[in-house]
């Protein structure tokens, strides 16, 4: 929580430094942020996140220097890229499979928000922020798709500006403004790089205002009751340093072991077939982080209708911390409700598979995806716009911990706050 | 709580690699009426395995004699070909510009140039920084001469396919499975049971009469296997494998030394992260 700042310059150049831009202040603020001590692992994504960014924006910027954003040569570049350019196939493959953990990242960090509801009062804005980085991800993600000029590359970009082309009335000029012409081409393919490349920026700047809300209103914890206490808390270093460090090091070995040894298994294999416009590969499908809403995005006839519930899809996280009427923050305090959030999860699931398969085919008992994705679907916006809305009014919560203290005194596998005036380093 | 938190890592990380691979895998090719797809163990695969040099040699030369009348290697020059990892890699030459036997290969391929004194186009043998030289002028004759399909760039097939080395395979060996009934050819077309819908432009490639060819021995001392149409099929296999992912070794010995220095990085910071919690601890 944002309390008084402790920092006192040491010497006269940061005296003289600190009256003018204060911004050791700030970085050694950081450093001493009272961070709730009994956050779990869930809680190191944001870091995770941090460093994700920073891997994608510094491979991107390596792989812009050998990229040449061109119908005829894109395809090839990126081929001469893993071939030819010392260390090309490293930072290609880094990009490409970093997206995919990019994403991963990100729905850990949203799961564990939804279920302990960290969305809630007073981090409102900090959630909203967090939805628009998400946003501004799935755009960059696309623009990024295609770029190498694969078939995916040019017929997933054909499908999704198509749907702008449902918008009534002006639909079929937005699309041509979107495309610079009448269908994806070379125009296409230079905005969309150049977007691509702006886009990377403008999430590190929304990151930056999502750190400062978070120093604002101090992070949420695994019971939702505010620390209290001096005993609540402990500095953010060394505590949560060393141990988000120790996340960070677990999961870049999932990463790596993607990167090394199944660099293209998260992709598609039509992508390393060049784009031809006049042969539509028999299956177009997206990312895997982009099944669910693409599952969303068909579980109606109607073409606008689809768009609409997809975009709403996203919309309705965006008024999350309204549409939620319990005042208890953590799930695991809300016996119903918490039941309800593993089935959202599976339906996340089920969505997903559902946006990997042909609609018309038989999932399971002769029930098609297109039904089931119809299931999900309702349960996705039921479960923001009905139970999550009555549950708080009607459910009897469980008896919280009056603090964080005390909920580790209750379990005695902690350390006991008691003896505990953190020694800062 | 310590093995807690280990066991809890371990978990989460399992379930990462396993439903991400799980992603990876349901993404696998099907296959038409009834035919069992054959899956070699290709031994490039796994942690550790690697590409054959001799394999990948024979392959070449079952590309050279056989695909190459139709089929380019778009990606491909000929000095790829003595890269480290490579077919004809020789570490005597480094520079794979100066090794004999891709100068030799390229020299066998006539490349359009431009002449400088006039200007005017002529034709010269390869050298080893030339790409390997389109077949056909264009895709108009490409298609032409192949009764209206193009035969597709093979530097990059084996990737541009689920499980693309089974897929190609496959693909040059499934040709005697009996053709059904559903599954109409017209002139011009082949029955295949492993290409999608069946139908395919391209004939038969790798005939079992004995005598298309024989390997001979690039290589002192080697001892080239029967010319069978398996072999050959392998053969190719394993050359059009390293054209499309030709970092293989070099990948997988960085990857190696990654997770060993990530898995000591772990150990260091988990101890140290005991440590310092350790601090917490009322003292006893
Ligand atoms: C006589 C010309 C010719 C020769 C020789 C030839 N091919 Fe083909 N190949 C074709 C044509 C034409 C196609 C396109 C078929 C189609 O689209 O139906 C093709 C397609 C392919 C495909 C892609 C199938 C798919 O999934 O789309 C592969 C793989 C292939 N050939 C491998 C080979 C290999 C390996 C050899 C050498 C052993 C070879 N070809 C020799 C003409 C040839
Ligand atoms: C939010 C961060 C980013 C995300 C999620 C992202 C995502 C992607 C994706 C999914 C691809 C296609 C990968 C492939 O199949 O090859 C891609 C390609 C590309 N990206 Fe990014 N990207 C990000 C940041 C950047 C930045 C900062 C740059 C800097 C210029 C950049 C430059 C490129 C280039 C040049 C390509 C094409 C080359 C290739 O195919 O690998 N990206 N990106």
């Amino acid at each position: 929580m944002s309390g008084h700042s402790t920092y006192e310059p040491k010497w006269a150049a940061a005296r003289w430094m600190d009256q003018r831009l204060p911004i050791v202040r700030m970085g050694a603020d950081f450093m001493t942020m009272p961070t709730p001590r009994n956050l779990n692992y869930w809680w190191t994504f944001g870091g995770i996140l941090m460093l994700c960014l920073i891997v994608q924006i510094a491979s991107g910027v390596i792989l812009g220097m050998h990229y040449v954003a061109h119908v005829d040569y894109a395809f090839d570049s990126v081929q001469r890229i893993r071939r030819d350019v010392p260390y090309g196939w490293l930072m290609q493959s880094t990009h490409a499979v970093g997206a995919s953990m990019f994403f991963l990242a990100v729905y850990m960090h949203i799961f564990r928000a939804l279920y302990y509801g960290s969305y809630k009062a007073p981090r409102e804005v900090l959630w909203i922020l967090g939805c628009l980085i998400y946003l501004v991800m799935m755009a960059t993600a696309f623009l990024g798709y295609t770029l190498p000029w694969g078939q995916m590359s040019f017929w997933g970009a054909t499908v999704i500006t198509g749907f702008f082309g449902a918008v009534p009335v002006v639909g079929e000029s937005l699309q041509q403004w979107l495309l610079g012409g009448y269908a994806v081409d070379n125009a296409t393919l230079n905005r969309f790089y150049s977007l691509h490349y702006l886009l990377p920026f403008v999430i590190a700047a929304l990151s930056g205002l999502h750190i400062w809300a978070l120093h604002v209103t101090g992070s949420n914890n695994p019971i939702g009751v505010s620390d209290k206490v001096k005993t609540d808390t402990l500095p953010f270093h060394p505590y949560f340093t060393v141990k988000d460090m120790l996340a960070v090091t677990v999961f870049l070995m999932i990463f790596a072991f993607f990167l090394f040894y199944l660099p293209d298994a998260l992709g598609h294999a039509d992508n390393l077939i060049k784009a031809d416009p006049l042969k539509t590969p028999p299956h177009i499908v997206p990312e895997w982080y982009f099944l669910p809403f693409y599952a969303i995005l068909r579980a109606v006839p109607d073409k606008l209708a689809g768009i609409l519930l997809m975009v709403g899809a996203i919309a309705v996280l965006f008024v999350l911390p309204w549409l939620d009427t319990s005042r208890v923050r953590s799930m695991r305090f809300r016996p119903i409700a918490r039941w309800f959030f593993f089935i959202f999860i599976f339906m996340c699931f089920i969505l997903g598979w559902c946006g990997a398969e042909t609609p018309d085919d038989n999932a399971f008992l002769g029930l098609s995806f297109y039904r089931l994705s119809q299931i999900a679907t309702i349960y996705y916006f039921g479960y923001f716009l009905v139970i999550l809305p009555i549950l708080g009014l009607v459910e009897n919560p469980e008896e919280r911990p009056a603090s964080i203290t005390q909920s580790i005194l209750d379990h005695g596998d902690k350390p006991k706050p008691e003896a505990v005036q953190a020694p800062a380093e | 709580m310590a093995l807690k938190t280990v066991r809890n890592l371990m978990i989460a990380g399992g379930v990462a690699v396993a439903s991400l691979t799980g992603i990876a895998i349901a993404s696998g090719g099907s296959v038409a009426d009834g035919y069992e797809m054959v899956h070699k163990h290709w031994h490039w695969s796994g942690v550790t395995g690697t590409y054959d040099q001799e394999a990948m040699q024979r392959g070449y030369n079952v590309y050279a004699q056989v695909c190459r009348s139709c089929h380019n290697l778009d990606h491909l020059a000929f000095r790829h070909l003595g890269d480290k990892g490579g077919p004809f890699y020789d570490e005597r030459y480094e520079n794979p510009n100066d090794n004999p036997l891709v100068k030799n290969i390229a020299a066998e391929y006539e490349v359009i140039d431009v002449n400088p004194e006039d200007g005017s186009e002529i034709s010269r043998p390869g050298i080893p920084a030339d790409m390997f030289p389109p077949v056909y002028r264009n895709t108009a004759e490409a298609a032409y001469v192949n009764n209206g399909a193009i035969p597709p760039d093979l530097s990059v097939m084996v990737k541009a396919r689920n499980n693309g080395a089974d897929y190609v395979y496959n693909l040059m060996l499934a040709y005697d499975h009996p053709q059904p009934d559903s599954v109409v050819t017209s002139s011009g077309q082949y029955y295949n049971p492993v290409m999608e819908g069946g139908k395919i432009a391209m004939g038969p490639q790798l005939q079992p009469q004995v005598g298309v060819f024989e390997y001979q021995s690039e290589t002192e001392g080697q001892n080239p296997p029967e010319a069978t149409v398996e072999q050959m099929a392998a053969d190719v296999v394993e050359f059009l494998a390293w054209s499309a992912d030709p970092k293989l070794a070099e990948r997988k010995s960085a990857g190696m030394m990654s997770m060993v220095y990530l898995l000591i990085l772990a150990l260091l910071l988990w101890l140290s992260y005991k440590r310092i919690w350790a601090r917490l601890k009322p003292k006893t």
